[in-house]
């Protein structure tokens, strides 16, 4: 038999660790990518890299609470194994980063430094200064650029992943790809293809992520056959810094240490902000939360902006979303010791300097919690079996997924710090897995029969050229980009209607209609930036829409995912009676929607229409619980909910029902 | 409707802060020195941008792009460039903006206008060999990081258990040096870095292009960044234990001594990295390298 090959599509923290740990089982790798894989989107990640440590575990720390913590900020809605498997393999990754050089920040002994961060009670995130993500990202880098030089791993970079190549059989062959310089194609054979291409980000037209963050790869998948899973669950930062290019992230620390938000109460007050009278202002978190001021939590901070902006009109601006985040009134000196480097940011990009002049700032579109939905075996003490071909599969045979760009860990709400130890994680577990995938195949990709790979060739030489050939005069693909994102930024973000979303979907669709009628500005066969982005652009709305679609069917609020036509309301009695009856009602109503759905969102793509179902989750180890905080009530729900689990447990257990039996087993077993 | 909201807007909230001019223009002229493939003749071309509050250089690119049309009403393809995070940790965008080698995406409109207001001036780096328009081929810098063996080579990624204790004071040395995104900006600035363009000769296999692209960057310097990168991982516990292959290849063709200690590299370095630290700290270790050879140590 030929030598086999895998085929990664994304180098990313986990391309890499995928194609770094199968060079290690001596497996040949190509990898793909649409830039130089050290200028990946990862190194945007800033805070650091959760695990259970030595010394949290001295504070009580399970890799049982840190699953808990995740599932917990998922709400539920995550697949339990996977998940304790990552967390599991928590502490060995970051030991292994540490042994790859990864300058994380140390203790005056000399151990790895850990920071708190939001979602959990422990010091588990390991760091590199605000560039944890970056230097990761490098660790990795210089160990794939070593096999590089050993042969064993072949980079093509500066390629696009134009689809996957599927047999008669429906079995992933290998894949098209397209160099972006010479706009040669070329089929790539291979024995397991990798699609680790990261978060759908520019669907939303700017948000926190990158230029390749197209989802096209992921979207050419999907259009393939593969199923995605969740999709409407996206996660949106607070305070993000809107630029006419991308929006870049404002730490909450600036909230903090006592930065307040405000707006004009005159839309788009046209005065220097700082000669508006403090009547005139609106401090509208203030206002609405008396208690938490400008520290509401994080979604609850998101979705009042959003608010005071699209439903008020009060944005400070006429033409761009933002309100005043002001740290006028601290002291400089103050300000430059505790914000010093996040006032750099501002002030970098911005060209103002934020401790004179309020800054302006808005929620912007941060992770994908959806993606490529991917499959896993579950092994007998309720984690993944290592080494099983079927961890990180798509239902596509052959074709993985793994990071940003699968469905798996991270729920309808991602955790901070948990994103970079998921990337490397899922890399590190696939690589075995496609180890047993190969060592049971009896044919390499590359003997297969030329026509397979001629006939996608053909295909996509057929797509490219009738873009290139388009008559003048038609749709400018940059300008349909534009409305795309803010069809999809108005709809499909922070607050969410049906209304709204049926109009959205609606509008997406003849977008996607005038997305086939652009005309290139550029019909050249060299470097062709245009023809490349106008591919991208059409592919992003089979995405857009199983995004929309998704969030208009599912009529309750979970995680990032928040419709207020559908959410539970606060308590609102004072008699106790009354208010453990409506603390019953709302147990009952909680109970009740999970039923319907606590289930993964599944959508297909027909070839023209998503289709969407849906799939039960595993929480086999963890049962779902409300989240309550901030909601007025939360004791006496809590107290409720507590009381019915007992009542549960015991009944259980009177039946010799070994499922409930086995929980606390399992959870003591940490 | 969005010109009139920035040109108003702007007029007022000028003197806020004072270094900004007193009016926003509505357009401002952009140059762009273009060239349509390697080989290619390189030609000037002017761009009328729409102003807009908040723009940086990409953010310009893009606007072009949309519009594809030059100041002279000519429809043209639009520019290529590269870029990617748009926050000065990717490198990618590194261009010549106003005869400076830098980022595009940290590059402020208003700032440029402001010590420049006749026209914004974008050129590609000019120590690499232009594929289009202000896109260049870095490869040689990834390829010096290879020569100067720029990892360190564990035994596996099985778990093998934690990493090697490192000082606090160490991690304070080595973190800044590890910023370092490849983004080229030392090497535009460097005397000694001179262009090498090669071209694939006809009937020529993508491998041996590849190899004899290798050959002609090694024996050229390799430049300010990877004579950092070997000092970051000779300072690193494990690293250390292979710090004599990068000495060498560091005292190899190409290498340390061919550094003219202009300077140059520590004042355009965006992340602004001690490069002249790393180089003196490797001075002194390739000589102390080459002593030890000679007496056999």
């Amino acid at each position: 038999m030929a030598k086999q090959r895998v085929l990664i599509v994304g180098g990313g923290l986990a391309g890499l660790a995928a194609a770094m740990k199968l060079a290690e089982l001596d497996i040949a790798v190509d990898l793909m990518s649409l830039t130089p894989v050290k200028r990946s989107h990862s190194v945007c990640a800033q805070g650091g890299i959760n695990s259970v440590n030595d010394l949290t575990r001295q504070q009580g720390d399970t890799e049982y609470l840190h699953l808990d913590d995740t599932v917990y900020g998922g709400d539920f809605l995550q697949h339990q194994p996977p998940v304790k498997e990552m967390t599991v393999w928590g502490p060995k990754i970051i030991e292994l980063m540490d042994r790859l050089g990864v300058t994380f920040n140390r203790t005056p002994e000399g151990f790895l430094d850990r920071r708190r961060f939001g979602g959990t009670l422990f010091k588990r995130t390991a760091f590199a200064g605000a560039t944890t993500g970056q230097q990761l990202l490098y660790g990795l880098d210089e160990q794939v650029r070593r096999w590089e030089t050993e042969g064993k791993v072949k980079k093509y970079e500066f390629w696009d992943f134009l689809g996957p190549v599927l047999d008669d059989n429906g079995v992933c062959r290998g894949a098209i790809g397209q160099d972006l310089t010479t706009m040669e194609m070329r089929a790539f054979p291979a024995d397991a293809v990798i699609v680790a291409s990261g978060g759908p980000g520019l669907i939303y037209g700017r948000s926190t992520m990158s230029m390749v963050c197209t989802g096209s790869a992921a979207s050419r998948c999907f259009q393939a056959g593969a199923k995605f899973g969740n999709g409407e669950f996206i996660q949106v930062h607070p305070t993000a810094i809107p630029g006419a290019d991308k929006l870049r992230l404002m730490s909450e620390s600036a909230r903090g240490e006592g930065g307040r938000v405000w707006v004009p109460r005159k839309p788009q007050d046209p005065r220097d902000p700082l000669t508006i009278p403090e009547n005139e202002r609106y401090y509208f978190l203030e206002d609405r939360y008396p208690k938490y001021k400008n520290l509401v939590p994080r979604d609850i901070a998101t979705r009042e902006i959003f608010d005071i902006c699209v439903n008020e009109g009060l944005s400070v601006e006429k033409d761009r979303l933002a309100v005043y985040l002001d740290l006028t009134h601290i002291p400089r000196a103050e300000l430059n010791r505790k914000l010093g480097g996040i006032l750099e940011i501002y002030e970098k990009f911005q060209g103002v300097d934020p401790r004179s002049t309020p800054m302006k700032i808005f929620p912007a579109v941060h992770y994908s919690m959806g993606g490529l939905w991917v499959d896993y075996q579950k092994s007998a003490d309720g984690g993944l079996q290592q080494g099983s071909p079927k961890n990180q599969i798509t239902n596509i045979p052959n074709l993985y997924a793994m990071g940003e760009c699968d469905y798996q860990y991270h729920g309808a709400n991602r955790l901070g710090a948990n994103s970079l130890l998921s990337c490397i994680f899922s890399g590190l577990i696939t690589a075995p897995g496609i180890e047993t995938l190969l060592k049971g195949s009896k044919q390499a990709a590359s003997e297969l029969p030329s026509s397979l790979f001629e006939r996608a060739m053909k295909q996509q030489k057929t797509r490219h050229e009738g873009l290139l050939k388009r008559p003048a005069g038609g749709e400018n693909p940059y300008l349909i980009h534009q409305e795309l994102g803010d069809v999809m930024t108005k709809a499909a973000t922070v607050v969410r209607r049906n209304d709204q979303l049926r109009d959205a979907v609606a509008k997406v669709k003849e977008l996607h209609e005038r997305s086939h009628k652009c005309s290139l500005s550029d019909s050249g066969v060299w470097t062709n930036q245009n023809v490349v982005f106008t591919k991208s652009l059409i592919d992003m709305f089979p995405l857009a829409l199983t995004i929309l679609q998704g969030a208009l069917a599912r009529d309750e609020s979970r995680g990032a995912h928040y419709k207020p036509d559908f959410s539970f309301s606060a308590l609102t009695a004072t008699d106790p009676t009354e208010r453990r009856r409506q603390a019953e009602a709302w147990c009952d109503n909680f109970d009740e929607n999970n039923r319907k759905w606590l289930k993964s969102t599944i959508a297909t793509w027909d070839g023209k229409e998503v289709k969407l179902s849906y799939e039960d989750v595993d929480t086999s180890i963890v049962t779902p619980r409300p989240r309550l905080y901030g909601l007025v009530g939360a004791e006496e729900i809590e107290k409720v909910w507590k009381e019915r689990q007992v009542a549960k447990e015991q009944a259980a257990a009177k039946n010799g029902n070994g499922a409930a039996a086995g929980k606390p087993a399992l959870a003591g077993a940490h | 409707m969005a010109d009139s909201h920035h040109a108003n807007g702007h007029g007022s909230n000028g003197h806020a802060h004072g270094a900004e001019p007193a009016a926003k223009p509505d357009t401002f002229e952009v140059r762009i020195l273009r060239q349509d493939a390697p080989g290619e003749p390189s030609y000037w071309e002017r761009h009328t941008v729409k102003y807009e509050s908040d723009m940086n250089v990409i953010s310009v690119l893009q606007r072009i792009a949309a519009k594809a049309t030059s100041s002279e009403g000519k429809r043209v393809a639009p520019v290529a460039w590269d870029c990617n995070c748009l926050e000065e940790v990717c490198g990618a965008c590194t261009m010549v903006i106003n005869g400076k080698v830098r980022q595009s995406c940290s590059a402020l409109v208003d700032k440029l206008l402001t010590d420049h207001p006749a026209e914004i001036e974008l050129q590609p780096m000019t120590k690499f060999p232009v594929v289009r328009d202000l896109v260049v081929d870095r490869g040689r810098l990834f390829r010096a990081l290879q020569k100067v063996n720029a990892w360190i080579p564990v035994d596996g990624y099985y778990d093998l258990g934690p990493g090697p204790k490192v000082p606090a004071s160490i991690q304070e040395q080595t973190y800044p040096l590890s910023e370092c995104m490849s983004c080229g900006c030392c090497l535009e600035a460097c005397p000694q870095y001179l262009k090498v363009e090669l071209v694939r000769d006809e009937g020529e296999t993508e491998e041996a292009y590849q190899a004899r692209k290798n050959k002609t960057f090694d024996s050229e310097f390799v430049g300010a960044h990877a004579i950092s990168q070997a000092m970051l991982f000779n300072m690193h516990p494990t690293g250390a234990m292979n710090a004599g292959d990068r000495l060498e290849a560091l005292t190899a063709e190409g290498g340390i001594q061919v550094c003219g200690n202009a300077q140059n590299c520590v004042a355009v370095c965006p992340k602004r990295i001690p490069l002249t630290t790393s180089i003196a700290r490797a001075g002194r270790a390739t000589t102390l390298h080459t002593l030890k050879k000679w007496f056999g140590g």
